[in-house]
């Protein structure tokens, strides 16, 4: 090992990734097929999503670049007028659907990830705060919360929506819409994380540590941001993985019904929508691969999120 | 048990106080109604009259105690798209959705039941691993390409069903009812199934897993050991023990029946109060969307209030806890 002259770590100190390898989740990982197939295809299908622009053979929202002869061409086989080959088909303008497909996932995962991203920052934060403070901070969210499990989450995304776009003048609705959708989907998914990080924190607030901290003279608000939270992060990550999948179900939803991302910026639930059309005409090639598609995204998610709330179980291992 | 029914009925009023305040925020504050109901050609009278009909030109207090009063007699005023009363649109189309809602709702608890039974019973046959699997797969299918499949596999493929519309329907006396005719009975089947597969699947799982937990239970042995009869025990001594559990969540899953009905009905474009409430919203049309919001808000109140109370009726452990505790 020593006279190894590339060796440039202390062999006392194993790097971060090898610590992370060693670590319990990852021999977990190791020896779940499941896991690693689904976390292999959600890798996959992100990175086609990010990349999109550099792989889809068209651009399907360039005009110029799209024939209309070219509309309807089964997929794999060649146009009858202009011999053009598209791997997965053509719609009724002549858009590639693999490329539609790329794009369109581009906004269900952009949607996904920054409705749950809004969710868990709001859900964190009135978690930690009603959990910590108690009184009628943790009374006022806690109820507010209780109202709005109710109603299921769809329901209150849709009004969400249907108020958003209300608010925002015609012309720029279409523009809109994504983060219209974003703040619609995150609003009606906090309180899950809410109600974690409350649980969670009211068995941290009573461990020496936090009194500790607190005797000597740390804020409330540095208590819960630097003691508490990083305690409370696992459940947390369980829950962002699993509402991961149903924002992208959630968002699928919306645009399928028409009352989300727009057929300009289609998402793949608008791409079914659309696809839906062309069902009893026989072109199944535009409904069929954008459903496919979204079907293995919310099903390796939805694996990845069990395996993961099994994984970081204590009680399991 | 009294302290804890008003309790549970406060809180009731309190959720129905909150979305009346949501439903009334968004008549006031989003969007300008006249400038959806009229079109390019219109005078500065014609807004003028418009805004006087609808009430809008007086000030916030007035309109939301106009609001209040009207909308507990349920009136919602008229709808910006199609200029006729709220109210009546909504019970033009209810029977459509309450009808949708009672069929899937039934074919869920039997399915849901039946299967739980079954896979519980029969817990490494075959037959029970197929139907897990499936179950598996139902739920993480999103329910509308389960519509989009059963359209597909019934409709274009074998052209057994119709694949959107309620059919011919009989007006009983301002119900108007697919129940008596073929061509309604037929329309029915496909949507029914899409709404209720999500339920019953839940429903499945919850009645195998109650069920398991039971059948390892000591009156079960013991009941065994007495001689009974496998059929008395299962369906006489399990069963009756794991329904409470599942008559909360199937009282909690009839109201996202309702809701989730949306989506259904926007699938087979089946002309019920959903697909009303998503045209709604693609049109921003308030008066809709607000008495939407509370009839069904109503609606999840009554049937959470319900169920708490059949909690009582079912278990007679809670009952007598309650006197005896006095909360």
């Amino acid at each position: 090992m020593q006279d190894r002259p590339t060796e440039t770590l202390p062999p006392s100190e194993p790097s971060r990734l090898a610590r992370a390898w060693d670590s319990d989740l990852a021999w977990s990982f190791r020896h779940t097929p499941v896991a690693m197939v689904s976390a292999a295809v959600v890798v996959i299908l992100v990175l086609s999503a990010v990349f999109a622009p550099l792989i889809a053979p068209h651009d399907p929202f360039d005009p110029g670049s799209l024939n209309l002869m070219n509309g309807f061409t089964p997929p794999g086989r060649p146009n009858a007028f202009t011999q053009d080959m598209f791997l997965l088909g053509t719609d009724d303008q002549g858009r590639d659907v693999l490329s539609t497909i790329l794009y369109g996932m581009r906004i269900s995962l952009f949607v996904g990830f920054s409705a749950v991203l809004l969710a868990l920052v709001i859900g964190v934060i009135l978690g930690l705060l009603a959990g910590y403070l108690g009184g009628w901070v943790e009374a006022l969210i806690m109820r507010v919360a209780d109202i709005q499990l109710t109603f299921p989450a769809i329901l209150v995304a849709m009004l969400i929506f249907g108020v958003a776009k209300g608010i925002t003048p015609p012309a720029y609705r279409d523009q809109m819409a994504i983060w219209v959708l974003i703040l619609a989907i995150g609003l009606s998914d906090w309180v899950q994380f809410a109600r974690v990080v409350r649980g969670a924190t009211l068995v941290e607030k009573r461990r020496d540590y936090v009194q500790a901290a607190r005797l000597i003279g740390r804020k409330p608000f540095s208590i819960m941001l630097r003691h508490i939270l990083p305690n409370v992060l696992n459940p947390v990550l369980v829950i962002a993985t699993i509402s991961l999948a149903l924002a992208i179900i959630a968002e699928a939803t919306l645009s399928f019904l028409g009352v989300g991302a727009p057929p300009t910026k289609p998402s793949l639930g608008t791409l079914i929508r659309i696809g839906q059309g062309f069902m009893f005409s026989g072109e199944w090639w535009i409904l069929l691969f954008p459903a496919l598609t979204l079907l293995a995204l919310a099903l390796s998610i939805n694996l990845l999120g069990d395996w993961l709330r099994d994984a970081l179980n204590p009680r399991l291992r | 048990m009294l302290a804890y029914i008003i309790r549970r009925v406060a809180q009731s009023v309190l959720v129905l106080l909150v979305t009346g305040f949501v439903a009334f925020s968004m008549f006031s504050f989003v969007g300008d109604p006249v400038e959806n109901m009229l079109g390019q050609e219109r005078t500065q009278a014609d807004v003028d009259r418009l805004r006087d009909q609808l009430g809008l030109d007086r000030p916030f207090a007035v309109q939301y105690w106009k609001f209040l009063e009207q909308a507990v007699q349920g009136n919602f005023g008229l709808s910006y798209r199609q200029g006729r009363p709220v109210s009546e649109i909504l019970a033009e189309r209810l029977p459509a959705t309450l009808e949708l809602a009672a069929v899937s709702g039934l074919l869920a608890l039997l399915g849901g039941i039946g299967f739980g039974i079954f896979t519980a019973i029969r817990r490494r046959g075959a037959a029970a691993n197929v139907i897990m699997t499936v179950s598996l797969i139902g739920v993480s299918l999103p329910t509308f390409l389960i519509g989009i499949l059963l359209i597909y596999v019934f409709s274009v493929e074998l052209g057994w069903l119709p694949s959107f519309g309620r059919g011919d329907v009989v007006n009983l006396g301002g119900w108007s009812t697919g129940f008596l005719t073929q061509s309604g009975l037929k329309a029915l089947v496909l949507p029914a199934i899409t709404l209720g597969l999500y339920q019953m699947t839940l429903i499945m799982r919850l009645v195998r897993t109650e069920m398991l937990e039971v059948l390892r239970m000591d009156y079960i042995r013991f009941s065994r050991a007495r001689g009974l009869r496998e059929r008395a025990i299962n369906f006489r001594h399990a069963l009756k023990n794991t329904l409470v559990p599942v008559i909360t969540i199937t009282g909690l899953q009839l109201g996202s029946i309702i809701a989730f009905a949306i989506i259904t009905e926007t699938v087979f474009q089946w002309p019920g109060v959903g697909l009303l409430f998503i045209n709604a919203i693609q049109f921003v049309d308030i008066p809709v969307m607000a008495a939407y919001l509370m009839m069904i808000s109503v609606m999840f109140v009554a049937i959470n209030l319900i169920v708490d109370l059949l909690y009582f009726a079912i278990d007679p452990r809670l009952r007598i806890d309650g006197k005896a505790g006095g909360h």
